[in-house]
């Protein structure tokens, strides 16, 4: 009989030896007299249970994970490819709780395509945002992108319609569309996920900001950290064909450089330069890439736009709390029992995400602290889990969602040795054009050196020292880097004692 | 890297606007580095000062101007990876690569959060839920494999 058999491929399917399991699947199918059809999808991100292995039965996708090459010869036995069952039996995929609680919308084909088929990305329901986008004068495509309330899912949660807004408006002969795949903050993997995961989606956005802004060049800044992403992502620009038109897309390596994150120094970095920020004005949407208008959107950013053309800024603004409307793929990182993907509707509570998705701690001891947002994002204590997932709720304490990412500590964690990382990473990764980035940042770090020898008088010197790259520093670099130490100084002084 | 080889490259790139980093990418994935002697030939293809393009040398974590190890090992030292175990994990690879004729480098972030410490071997083998025990698997192998 003839089966198919699903595998990610995905750097974490891969990290945790899924290709070894993919090369004893085929040995030991052929051993069967099985005909197998191994499809190498991106993940689902559930990554305890990676490599997940899938079957196609007439009930639905059903699961086996993690799966070890010690674990082949009783799924074998079993006859796993009927969907039989095994102790590393999840049932239906899709009835897997921590996937069926969620809202999958633009992630909702990670895990399920072949990321190198756009025939398979066509049969999902893709390209019919593309579709409705050419159907429609540019004008109507920028409102419908307004109307639905899309923010820049980056970080700085600006309004997508009006920066498409802006670049259409610019008079220019070339405009650029620029993708941000530089996704440098610890503790979020969204933009790699969707990149290696279902990259068709993310050309199909970039392709429908050409038409409305006006723009025929688009440019993919992927970081160099990223190897597999990168690789997906050109085989799938290499196999589009004319179905994305006369719009042309350059997949660029990064070279390793955080700051090229912040979208001035990312367009000095496409240029060929060093990666130093630009002072704005002007904004990128005026003068950008080579001094044209350029839209420089994330990667989720952008893979939000075609369900939006081909459902409806409606239906978009539908879901979400407040301000911020849609849906947001949460990241839960670092110490945490279940972590992975979580896309669901702004609007849920931190605490809801550690425990009821999460599973609290992967060490069993208590959760202390959840950074939020990258490396320049606050800590937060117990006392602030209830804080919801939207922008304006993280912004009232002081923290930033950032590009949704959630890094779990235990009580074993020193915060002060968190401080100093938060001051030395921003020393070690400043672009040295602003004197507060590139000074205040090590000088943070002697501060908090002295603070931890017992020389608690430099607190205070710390605290000015924070307020003053906040203040003054060029770009978000040096301008957030304080809101950890700040955040750990009023959370966790005890720790500075 | 003789001139027919570093011309050809060039020539790969000359469609491209801003090929800087794509040319000296390509050059250390063919040599391991980006030696001293093709910063002046680099600068004349693309017109650029000798110290424009060194400058984007140096400014960039990736880019090397010695060679490096026979296998470079890259140990995540950012934040989730610091969650759970991953500094004391880059402290025992550097006493343990002490005199190697591994190159061992940080990396902040793989991506691969939610499952470190995760280190990554040469260009594209990645490693999860690594232990000091199963770093001192992985180095074994690399150095028996001569």
């Amino acid at each position: 009989m003839n089966v198919t058999v699903y595998l990610p491929g995905d750097a974490v399917a891969l990290a945790l030896g899924a290709d070894a399991v993919a090369a004893a699947l085929t040995t030991q199918a052929a051993q069967h007299g099985l005909a197998m059809h191994l499809v190498r999808t991106g993940s689902r991100g559930l990554f305890w249970l990676e490599p997940l292995l899938e079957v196609a039965t007439p009930q639905g996708r059903v699961a086996y994970g993690p799966v070890a090459v010690d674990d082949l010869p009783g799924l074998f036995a079993a006859r796993f490819w009927t969907g039989a069952a095994h102790p590393k039996c999840l049932g239906l995929t899709e009835a897997i709780p921590y996937l069926a609680r969620q809202q999958r919308l633009t992630l909702r084909r990670i895990g399920v395509v072949a990321p190198h088929s756009l025939a398979d990305y066509l049969a999902q329901g893709g390209g019919a945002g593309l579709a409705q986008a050419r159907s429609m004068a540019p004008a109507e495509i920028v409102r419908r992108i307004t109307d639905s309330g899309l923010r820049g899912r980056g970080g700085a949660a600006f309004p997508t319609g009006i920066k498409w807004q802006t670049v259409r408006d610019a008079p220019a002969g070339q405009k650029y569309i620029v993708c941000n795949a530089d996704e440098g903050d610890s503790g979020t993997f969204a933009d790699r996920l969707l990149m290696e995961g279902d990259p068709f989606c993310l050309l199909e956005g970039m392709a429908i900001a050409g038409l409305a802004v006006g723009a025929t060049q688009g440019y993919l800044y992927v970081r160099s950290e990223y190897p597999h992403a990168i690789t997906a992502l050109q085989t799938a620009r290499d196999a589009v064909g004319a179905w994305l038109g006369d719009f042309q897309i350059e997949v660029r390596k990064a070279a390793g450089s955080y700051v090229c994150g912040e979208e001035t120094a990312l367009l000095e970095s496409l240029e060929g330069r060093r990666g130093v920020v630009r002072a704005k004005p002007p904004l990128p949407a005026i003068a950008g890439l080579f001094g044209q208008p350029t839209v420089v959107n994330n990667v989720i950013t952008l893979a939000c736009v075609p369900d939006i053309l081909a459902r409806g800024a409606a239906f978009y603004q539908a879901l979400g709390f407040g301000r911020s409307r849609g849906t947001l793929p949460v990241q839960l990182a670092g110490n945490i029992r279940y972590g992975g993907l979580v896309e669901v509707p702004f609007g849920l509570t931190l605490r809801q995400l550690l425990y009821d998705y999460g599973g609290g701690s992967r060490s069993g001891r208590p959760l202390r602290a959840v950074q939020v947002g990258g490396p320049l994002g606050a800590y937060l204590p117990e006392a602030q889990f209830d804080t919801r997932l939207d922008y304006e709720s993280f912004a009232a304490i002081g923290a930033s969602l950032g590009h949704g990412g959630i890094v779990a500590f235990d009580d074993t964690v020193d915060m002060a040795v968190q401080a100093r990382f938060a001051m030395a990473f921003c020393a070690l990764e400043s672009c040295g054009k602003c004197t507060p980035c590139r000074v205040g940042s090590q000088r943070g770090v002697e501060l908090i050196d002295q603070i931890r020898g017992g020389d608690a008088t430099s607190l205070d010197l710390l605290r000015t020292l924070c307020d003053t790259m906040i203040h003054t520093s060029l770009c978000a670099m040096g301008g957030m880097a304080p809101l950890p130490v700040l955040s750990i100084i009023h959370h966790f002084p005890e720790d500075f004692r | 890297m003789d001139t027919a080889t570093l011309n050809t490259l060039f020539a790969k790139h000359r469609h491209q606007s801003g090929a800087l980093l794509p040319i000296l990418h390509d050059i250390q994935d063919a040599m391991g580095y980006v030696p001293e002697k093709v910063v002046p030939l680099v600068a004349q293809e693309l017109n650029l000062s000798r110290a424009e393009v060194q400058g984007v040398i140096a400014y960039y974590h990736d880019f090397r101007q010695t060679p490096p190890g026979r296998h470079t090992v890259r140990v995540c030292r950012a934040g989730a990876c610091q969650a759970v175990g991953g500094e004391a994990l880059a402290a025992h690879a550097a006493d343990r690569l002490k005199g190697s004729d591994l190159t061992l480098e940080p990396v902040y972030c793989l991506g691969l959060c939610a499952t470190g410490p995760a280190i990554q071997i040469d260009a594209t083998t990645l490693h999860a839920q690594v232990t000091p025990e199963k770093l001192d698997t992985l180095i074994q192998s690399l150095e028996n494999d001569r």
